[in-house]
Parts: structure tokens; C-alpha cells; sequence
């Protein structure tokens, strides 16, 4: 019975299924070959693109009752975990990269 | 109208992902593809808070303030770390991620207990999926975290046949996603909290038994998780752009994971059950025989690098600890000033993290050139005159290749004793983070020298200036 929902979720998301086993194939090209010198800041950059989870959270609030309190203040945390996640990341992979420019000099 | 531009933003913005994560994998455009790829975050924020309402204002007071909020931590602590705590920061970041999907999925199902919404079996597998990796995400990266700082010894939290509970755990908590998928309507809030919370503890769990040298993959595979349960929740929204930088962080997460056990000449299930802990046999810390290590002096060694025509410096963990890559430099500068040549020999999994070496290195403006790969390194070793190991062990450990009984037997090493001479740099004769007996140190090309690594190469520096 879940196997059929399922399937038919997929059916009605096929778009969805295209994108998501495409996007697997293009992860895997991207990153084959990466030099141990980049290992660090294309984890740290890779962490920062996964808080777009922070998207999830704002849709959250958005659509939320103005008086629904445990889905504001819930949401509101999520998206300050990944504002964090976000910023956070982006901002120290820049740092790091910019050590690896200087030295190119 | 609006919608049609919302919609092209998130394109561009997914698109900006997959250019920056592909510029982030060359060190020319690496700096241009992160910025590239935070245009494109920035632009999906944007265009989701632009996405009309069906009623009120969205609550937009209570998004925008909690955007900066969570921006201004962000800002603070990426602008404020040391590099040489990057592996821990990397890790709290990502832990955080994931707490951010296991809140968004929670939230999510108490809507469906609550009664407010009937879920299908399907949103009820994806709501489930989501909370599930993004917990294990966020508690794994939290004990990370604290096995990095020094805040947890790895025996304190290791249960004996600790692999099996795991799997066990893992077994029970899949049954549980079934069941409740199969009988949404008994997901109670009671339920859920209970799940949550098992969840949550897995995560740690799933750690517990990992340590020593196998953390730059564990950190490198959370990682990997964190980008899933974002993806499992873009299937939630419907949301493209969730989906494509969930699935990039996933897959290209898998691929570093499967380089560093490459690097170790290991499998990934062997790195989850803590192969490398020092219950794998061979000789064990401590079990130093009738063997004597042998001290050098700081003046006889000074003497020595100066007159040596090929240096090798082979950097680990103690490094980043000490923060002597400064004193490093210093020492690198004196002895090419006279005529030595200077190499690092840099293992793929020195350090706590992928590439953790290149990063401090690059801090003091060490020039890439210098920098040698595991096999360029081996290569050079012949005709080297002295190494200098500064606070690596593992991964110069000779058992690999000549110890079946080892834990760490198989493992390519960077072959030190191939040198002429081989000064190790230590605070003390304790073993390295796996607990494993090093027989480099009493190997007879082998001499001692012991101290904090920074405190010993700046004594060494000021020496050399004498010469």
C-alpha cells in the first residue's frame, strides 16, 4: 500500500524523478577529480549549499497562522540554524580560499 | 507574472550551484565558484521571501529576523576561528544543517498528528526519511565536534561490541519508519517525540566508534547526509532548487568520503564499525618491548639541517594543535636561504580533516609547489637527508606495511625510513589518536625530539640563526 503511493508519488512528480537521478550523475561528474589541496573549502562550500533547507523553513512561516506560535517560533529556529549553516559557511570557505589566492602572488 | 520570475530565479540559483561547486574543484576558480554558488543561495532566499501568500504577510518580521539572527552568528564565527580549528567549525556548521531539517520534518509531521492535515503514505515516508538523516546529521556532527575539541575521549563513549548495538539500533529504528508509515494514523505526538528522540541518539551512536584518522571521512559522509535530508525535505515542499543543492552536497559528499577510504586503503563499512580503534591487535600502545628511543640534541640537529641538501617536513595532527605552521615557515625560509631545499610531505588523511594540512600550510603562505602528494613524496624520500615529522604518527607508522597484525596494516604510508635520517617531533612517547605502537620511533635512523611541536621548531629556529 505505501509501495503504490509511492509510485504514485513519483508519477505525479515525475519531473521531480528526472531531476533528482540527474543531479545524482552530475554530483558524481562535478567532483570526480578534486586536488587534496581543495578537499577542505569543497567540503565547507558543499556544507553551505546544503542549508538551502533553510528554504523549507521560510515557506514554513510563510504559510503559517499568524497565531500559531509552535510552528513561528519552531520555524523561526530552523531558519536560524540555517542562516547560520548558510552564512556561516560561505563565509568561511571565502576566507580559507582567499589564503590559497594570496600565496599564488 | 511574479511567479514566472520566482520561478526563473530558483533556475539561475540551482544552476549558480552546480557552476560554483564545479569552479570549487580547481584551485584557479575555487574562490569565484563559492561566491558564485552564494549568489545563487541569496537569490533563492530572495525569491522565496517574493512568493505571494494565499493570506497575511507571510510573517515576514518573524523570517527576516530570524535570517539575521542566524547571519549574524554565522558571520561572527567564520569571521573569528582559528584556521586550525576549521575541522570543528565545519562540523557545527554542518550539525546545524542538519538540526535545521529535523525541526522543518518535526513540525511538519506534529501538523499531521495534530489532525490539522491527512498524510499519504508517501509524504509520510519522506517526512520520516528527512527527520531521520537530518538527526543522525546534526548529533554525529555534534559529537564530531566535541571528539575534535578534545571534549570527549573516544573510549568514554564506546560501548563494547559497540558495532553491533549500532546495527541492531539501525535495524529497530528502520522497523519503527515502517510501521509508521504503514499506520500513519498512530503517529501521536508522543510517538513522534519518541522517534525523534531515538533518532537523535542514533546519531551519536553512529559516531561513538569512529576516531583517530578515519574523521576526515566521518566529517566528509555527515556532510553527505546533511545535503540528503535537505533534498528529502525539497521532495516535502515540492521545491527544485531544495532538491538540486541537497542531491549536489549528497553526491559530491559520497565521492570525497569514497576518495579518503581510498586514501586509506580501506572500505567505508570497515572506517563505521571504528576499524581503526587499537582493539584491531598488533602491537598496542605501550607494549614498547626492551626498545629505547634515541634523543637529538637541538644544536647537533641545527647543524645537521643546515648542512643537509633536501629537508622533508611531513605535518599531522600535533601541527595544527601547536599552531606551528608559523614556526615552520621560519625554519623553511632559514634553511632555503641556504641553499636547502624544503618539501612537506602531505598524507591524504594528516590531520582531521580532507586537505586539513594544505589549509594551515596555505595560512603562512607556504607556496603549493612545495607541497607533495603521498606517492611525489615516497618518490623523493630516497635521496632526502633529513625528515622532520611534526606531529604526525599514523600515517608515517611502518606496521602498515610490515605488521598483518596491525589494525592499520595495508594502509599506504609515507615511507619516512627510506631517509637518511628521520627526527620526530613529540610531546611525548604516547601513542598517536588510533592508540596503535609506532616502531618508526625506535627505528635505528630514528631520533627523538621531544616538546611542543611549535616550542621545539621555534628552539630549532633560533638555533639554526646561530650556525
Amino acid at each position: 500500500m505505501v509501495i503504490d503511493q509511492l509510485i504514485a508519488f513519483f508519477d505525479t512528480h515525475l519531473i521531480m524523478l528526472y531531476l533528482l537521478l540527474f543531479t545524482i550523475i552530475l554530483g558524481f561528474e562535478i567532483i570526480a577529480k578534486v586536488p587534496t589541496v581543495l578537499h577542505t573549502p569543497l567540503m565547507s562550500g558543499a556544507n553551505a549549499i546544503s542549508g538551502v533547507v533553510i528554504i523549507g523553513g521560510i515557506l514554513l512561516v510563510k504559510q503559517a497562522a499568524a497565531n500559531d506560535w509552535i510552528l513561528l517560533i519552531g520555524g523561526a529556529l530552523a531558519i536560524v540554524l540555517g542562516t547560520i549553516n548558510v552564512v556561516g559557511g560561505f563565509a568561511v570557505t571565502d576566507r580559507m580560499l582567499e589564503m590559497f589566492k594570496k600565496k599564488q602572488k | 507574472m511574479l511567479g514566472a520570475v520566482i520561478n526563473l530565479s530558483y533556475l539561475i540559483g540551482a544552476l549558480a550551484f552546480v557552476w560554483g561547486l564545479r569552479g570549487l574543484s580547481s584551485p584557479v576558480t575555487a574562490r569565484r565558484g563559492n561566491r558564485q554558488a552564494a549568489f545563487g543561495m541569496g537569490l533563492a532566499i530572495l525569491a522565496t521571501l517574493l512568493t505571494p501568500n494565499a493570506e497575511g504577510n507571510g510573517n515576514l518580521i518573524w523570517i527576516l529576523g530570524a535570517i539575521a539572527v542566524g547571519g549574524g552568528i554565522g558571520w561572527r564565527a567564520a569571521r573569528k576561528v582559528e584556521m586550525t580549528s576549521m575541522p570543528q567549525l565545519v562540523s557545527i556548521f554542518n550539525g546545524l544543517g542538519g538540526a535545521c531539517a529535523v525541526v522543518l520534518a518535526g513540525l511538519e509531521l506534529q501538523r499531521i498528528t495534530g489532525g490539522a492535515q491527512a498524510a499519504t503514505g508517501s509524504e509520510m515516508v519522506i517526512l520520516l526519511l528527512t527527520l531521520f538523516i537530518g538527526g543522525v546529521a546534526f548529533t554525529g556532527s555534534i559529537l564530531a565536534y566535541l571528539k575534535l575539541d578534545g571534549k570527549i575521549w573516544d573510549e568514554k563513549v564506546t560501548l563494547p561490541q559497540h558495532s553491533l548495538i549500532n546495527a541492531i539500533f539501525l535495524l529497530g529504528l528502520i522497523v519503527f519508519m515502517v510501521f509508521l508509515c504503514w499506520q500513519s494514523a498512530s503517529l501521536t505526538l508522543a510517538v513522534l517525540i519518541i522517534f525523534t528522540v531515538l533518532t537523535l541518539i542514533y546519531g551519536f551512536s553512529f559516531v561513538a566508534p569512529i576516531g583517530g584518522a578515519d574523521m576526515p571521512v566521518v566529517i566528509s559522509l555527515l556532510n553527505s547526509f546533511t545535503g540528503l535530508s535537505a533534498a528529502a525535505a525539497g521532495l516535502i515542499y515540492n521545491n527544485q532548487i531544495m532538491l538540486v543543492g541537497g542531491i549536489l552536497v549528497g553526491a559530491s559528499g559520497t565521492i570525497l568520503t569514497v576518495l579518503m577510504c581510498q586514501a586509506m586503503n580501506r572500505s567505508l563499512l570497515n572506517v563505521l564499525i571504528g576499524g581503526f580503534s587499537a582493539k584491531g591487535g598488533g602491537s598496542k600502545a605501550g607494549d614498547t618491548g626492551d626498545q629505547t628511543v634515541v634523543e637529538v640534541g637541538l644544536a647537533d640537529l641545527a647543524v645537521q639541517l643546515y648542512y643537509s641538501d633536501k629537508v622533508m617536513l611531513v605535518p599531522g595532527y600535533g601541527l595544527a594543535v601547536a599552531q606551528a605552521q608559523k614556526a615552520c615557515k621560519e625554519l623553511d625560509e632559514l634553511l632555503e636561504g641556504n641553499q636547502v631545499e624544503v618539501k612537506y610531505a602531505i598524507h591524504p588523511v594528516a590531520g582531521r580533516m580532507p586537505g586539513h594540512m594544505n589549509v594551515l600550510l596555505a595560512e603562512v603562505d607556504i607556496p603549493y609547489s612545495k607541497l607533495l602528494d603521498l606517492e611525489e613524496a615516497n618518490a623523493e624520500l630516497k635521496d632526502t637527508d633529513v625528515v622532520i615529522v611534526v606531529g604526525a604518527n599514523d600515517v608515517v607508522n611502518p606496521s602498515a606495511e610490515d605488521d598483518p597484525s596491525s589494525s592499520i596494516y595495508g594502509m599506504p604510508v609515507l615511507q619516512v625510513w627510506n631517509a637518511k635520517q628521520v627526527i620526530v617531533l613529540k610531546r611525548s612517547m604516547r601513542p598517536g589518536y588510533a592508540g596503535i605502537q609506532n616502531p618508526l620511533f625506535f627505528h635505528e635512523k630514528t631520533k627523538m625530539l621531544f616538546g611542543d611541536a611549535k616550542d621545539s621548531l621555534t628552539k630549532l629556529v633560533g638555533e639554526v640563526k646561530n650556525q
